[in-house]
């Protein structure tokens, strides 16, 4: 379970991320919805800590992350996956090298059984034999693939995907989706996904947090969703020709 | 100004703090050696090679008079490549190959979220990416500028005794005349030192890109003129010191 508690953070007096609190359940897929330069990247920055927050808190399984020492924060770090909006993959390194770059660095498991586990990985993404392909070479849905298979190597408490279907046709998208889901339900994992696709929103959502100009205004999951009585959240959810069609 | 200093050196420091196994770095600082010495070894061959040369037959053209001996067209020629040539112009060359390779690339790690990438798995980016960098770089320069050095005294023996401007004789007795073997290490004290300036340089100028691959160019940009900015400051406080 990942919680965070008033996170607040402004660039250059502009306030980004007001007072944002929620929980996110182990298992579930939570999702943070908005529009763009609402500030979803910025709070999944926060989490990671890769921009530091004025305010708030986070904590995973109730141990505190932000403040701790650099050092103390890496047993944290070893439990997460990220899967970059891009995939994030290092260009120098073949497919399976980047995979297994988690092991390399943060392990000190015998080669073999880091051979194996990377081609276990890349199996479960459904990539096997394009471990000596370089990141260049591979399609942007495989990218995703892959930053999605080095992202579960170190078998993670918690996953985190940035965008996972942007630059993505429906199809892909679709299948990256009930790769993220399969993945969290099988191994428990605690999933937060940044979006503002609603074909995720409606397919996987357990919980969705909806931030609308830096500030959390709903919160739900995806059967409560469409009745919402909130104007912003139903701009945002209708924006779609599909869904407004649905309403009628 | 300051600020940048300030923020240049923390960056420096940062280099040193957090680091991995010295296995990992090992294996990198070997790739970077390849990359920054190896690739570069053309690139020295040829302009170190030409300017011997121009330098030879430009000393002969402004030196004609009777009572001046040939051989002191060799003499220049040694002194300058080995004092100027062979470290400070090298060294400007390198800052636009190396330096903007270090920050071109740097700057694209950072604005595919691959440095981030390294940091949410717990891993110091800046010392992983950097420190081996500038390791390779100090310890490349000082080869290149000893190869620059012999590749420029050769450019000028070709060029003088092809075109008949003096003999191999009267040439090798100029480059052994008066010769002061602390000008090699200088040579090499100055390769150490603009290693380290180019390297760290270009690294700051890339890891600290925002934005998309309009400010990679920028970053690669500045990478290169400031480093030649601190290279030719490096060279007068060098020059100051050490002769």
């Amino acid at each position: 379970m990942i919680e965070i508690k008033n996170i607040s953070k402004a660039f250059n007096g502009r306030v980004v991320l007001d007072d944002i609190s929620g929980v996110f359940k182990k298992g579930e897929t939570s999702l943070v919805i908005g529009a763009s330069g609402t500030g979803k990247s910025v709070l999944l920055k926060c989490m990671l800590d890769l921009v530091q927050p004025e305010k708030g808190k986070v904590l995973y399984d109730n141990r505190e992350f932000l403040n701790q020492k650099e050092e103390d924060k890496k047993d944290i770090r070893r439990e997460m996956g990220v899967l970059f909006q891009g995939g994030a993959l290092f260009d120098s390194q073949t497919v399976h090298q980047n995979i297994q770059f988690p092991l390399d660095m943060l392990t000190n498991m015998p080669e073999s059984e880091k051979k194996d586990r990377v081609e276990f990985c890349l199996q479960r993404v459904g990539l096997e034999g394009t471990g000596k392909r370089m990141p260049s070479e591979i399609s942007g849905g495989m990218k995703k693939r892959v930053g999605i298979a080095r992202a579960i190597v170190m078998n993670p408490k918690y996953l985190f995907c940035d965008e996972p279907n942007s630059g993505l046709d429906p199809l892909t998208s679709i299948k990256i989706d009930e790769l993220i889901k399969e993945i969290t339900d099988e191994y428990k994992i605690t999933t937060v996904i940044i979006t503002h696709d609603m074909n995720s929103v409606l397919s996987i959502g357990d919980y969705i947090m909806f931030l609308y100009k830096g500030k959390k205004v709903w919160e739900g999951d995806s059967q409560t969703i469409l009745s919402s009585d909130i104007k912003e959240l139903d701009e945002f959810v209708f924006s779609n020709h599909a869904l407004k069609k649905l309403r009628g | 100004m300051f600020s940048i200093i300030g923020k240049f050196f923390i960056f420096i420091g940062s280099l040193f703090i957090r680091r991995e196994s010295s296995r990992v770095y090992w294996k990198r600082f070997i790739d970077e050696c390849v990359s920054i010495g190896i690739g570069s070894v053309n690139i020295i061959s040829i302009v170190a090679l030409f300017i011997g040369a121009v330098v030879c037959v430009q000393t002969y053209a402004n030196l004609v008079s009777p009572i001046i001996p040939k051989y002191i067209v060799s003499n220049i020629v040694r002194d300058m490549t080995l004092l100027e040539l062979s470290s400070t112009f090298m060294c400007v060359v390198l800052a636009g190959k190396v330096g903007s390779n270090i920050a071109g690339e740097l700057g694209t790690m950072r604005i595919t979220e691959q440095i981030d990438a390294l940091e949410v798995m717990g891993i110091n980016s800046a010392s992983y990416l950097v420190l081996p960098k500038v390791l390779a770089a100090i310890f490349t320069f000082p080869l290149l500028a000893i190869l620059s050095g012999f590749l420029g005294i050769m450019g000028g023996y070709l060029a003088g005794t092809l075109s008949g401007i003096l003999t191999p004789e009267q040439y090798i007795y100029g480059i052994r005349f008066s010769f002061i073997p602390f000008n090699v290490t200088i040579a090499i004290i100055k390769s150490i030192v603009f290693g380290f300036l180019i390297a760290t340089i270009s690294a700051y100028k890339g890891f600290n890109t925002k934005g998309g691959a309009l400010e990679v160019g920028q970053a690669s940009t500045a990478a290169v003129t400031n480093s030649c900015i601190a290279v030719l400051i490096a060279d007068y406080l060098l020059a100051e010191l050490l002769t």
